[in-house]
C-alpha cells in the first residue's frame, strides 16, 4: 500500500515541475536556471518512481536512473557553458592588476 | 500521509526558495534540503537505491559542482553579483498557459490512470520491490541496453565539456596575456582623450 493516493504524487510532481518552469521564465541568472532545470528533472523523477510503485514495476526506477544520468551530463555541459562565456577575463596576469595603484 | 505532506511541504517550500532567492549560494543550500526531501520521499515509495543515488549524484555531485561555479565565478566583477530579477513581458501568458496546462494534465491523469490488477515484469513480491538486489538484476538482465546507453550518454557530456571548455586552453597564454595589455592601452588612450 503506497503511503499516498497517486493523485496526490502527480499534484506535487506538476507544483513541482512547475516551480521549475517558473525558475526558468523569471530568473534570468543562468545559475539559477539551470538549478530550475533540476527541479524539473526531478519532478519527472519523482513521478516514474511513484508510478514504479504503483504498478510494482522497476522499469520506471530504471528510467528514474537514465534521467539522473542525464541530469548530470546536462549539469556538467550546462555549468561548463556557463564557465566559458561568463569567466572573468580581467585578471589573467597579476601584473595587471592596478586597482590599488594610487 | 502525515509523512507525505510534510515531505510535500518541504519539497514546495524549498524549490520556491530555490527559484526565489537573491543569490546562487541561498539557491544551492535550498535545492540541497529539496533533494534531501525527494530522498526521503523515494524511501518512501520503496525505491531505496534511487534513494542513495539521489544523495550521492544530486547532492554530492551536482550540487557540489554548482557550488564550484559560483566560487571560480563569484570573485571579482561578477554577473552574477547582483543578478537581475527583470520579468520579461512574455513571463506572464507563459506562466497563465503553463500552468493551465499542467492543471488539466494533473486532473486527466488523475481520472484515467487506475492501478492495474497486476503488471508482469521482472519483479519480485512488493517486500523486495526496489531494494539494490532487485534494481541491479533488473539493470544488468532485462534493461541492460538502456543502461550501456547511459555509458554513451556520459561519454558525450565528457567530450561536450571538453569542447566548450577547451577553447580558453587552446589559445596561448601569451596571446591573451598581449590581449589584456591592448586593452589596457586603448582604456588609457580613452581615459587621456577624455581628460585632453
Amino acid at each position: 500500500m503506497m503511503a499516498a493516493p497517486i493523485g496526490h504524487y502527480l499534484a506535487l510532481a506538476a507544483v513541482l515541475f512547475f516551480i521549475g518552469v517558473l525558475g526558468v521564465i523569471v530568473r534570468r541568472n543562468p545559475l539559477i536556471m539551470l538549478m530550475s532545470i533540476e527541479l524539473m528533472f526531478n519532478a519527472a523523477n519523482l513521478l516514474f518512481i511513484a508510478f514504479a510503485r504503483l504498478w510494482l514495476h522497476n522499469a520506471g526506477q530504471i528510467f528514474a536512473f537514465l534521467v539522473i544520468t542525464v541530469a548530470a551530463a546536462e549539469a556538467a555541459i550546462g555549468l561548463a557553458i556557463v564557465v566559458a562565456t561568463f569567466r572573468p577575463e580581467k585578471y589573467v596576469d597579476v601584473d595587471e592588476v592596478s586597482a590599488l595603484h594610487g | 500521509m502525515i509523512g507525505f505532506w510534510v515531505l510535500a511541504a518541504i519539497l514546495v517550500a524549498s524549490a520556491v526558495w530555490t527559484i526565489s532567492a537573491s543569490k546562487p549560494v541561498y539557491s544551492v543550500v535550498a535545492l540541497l534540503l529539496n533533494f534531501a526531501a525527494l530522498a526521503v520521499l523515494y524511501i518512501t515509495l520503496s525505491a531505496e537505491f534511487l534513494a542513495v543515488i539521489q544523495i550521492i549524484v544530486y547532492s554530492g555531485a551536482i550540487l557540489v559542482l554548482f557550488v564550484f561555479v559560483i566560487a571560480l565565478l563569484s570573485s571579482g566583477v561578477s554577473p552574477f553579483a547582483m543578478g537581475p530579477n527583470r520579468l520579461p513581458k512574455i513571463a506572464l501568458p507563459a506562466g497563465i498557459v503553463a500552468f493551465a496546462g499542467f492543471a488539466f494534465l494533473v486532473y486527466a491523469a488523475s481520472k484515467a490512470l487506475m492501478p492495474p490488477a497486476r503488471v508482469g515484469g521482472p519483479v519480485g513480491a512488493p517486500g523486495v520491490f526496489g531494494s539494490v538486489a532487485d534494481f541491479g538484476t533488473a539493470l544488468f538482465t532485462v534493461q541492460l541496453l538502456p543502461f550501456e546507453a547511459t555509458a554513451l550518454i556520459l561519454m558525450v557530456a565528457v567530450i561536450g565539456v571538453i569542447t566548450v571548455g577547451g577553447e580558453q586552453m587552446r589559445e596561448p597564454p601569451d596571446a591573451r596575456r598581449l590581449q589584456a595589455r591592448t586593452d589596457r592601452a586603448m582604456r588609457e588612450a580613452i581615459l587621456r582623450e577624455g581628460k585632453g
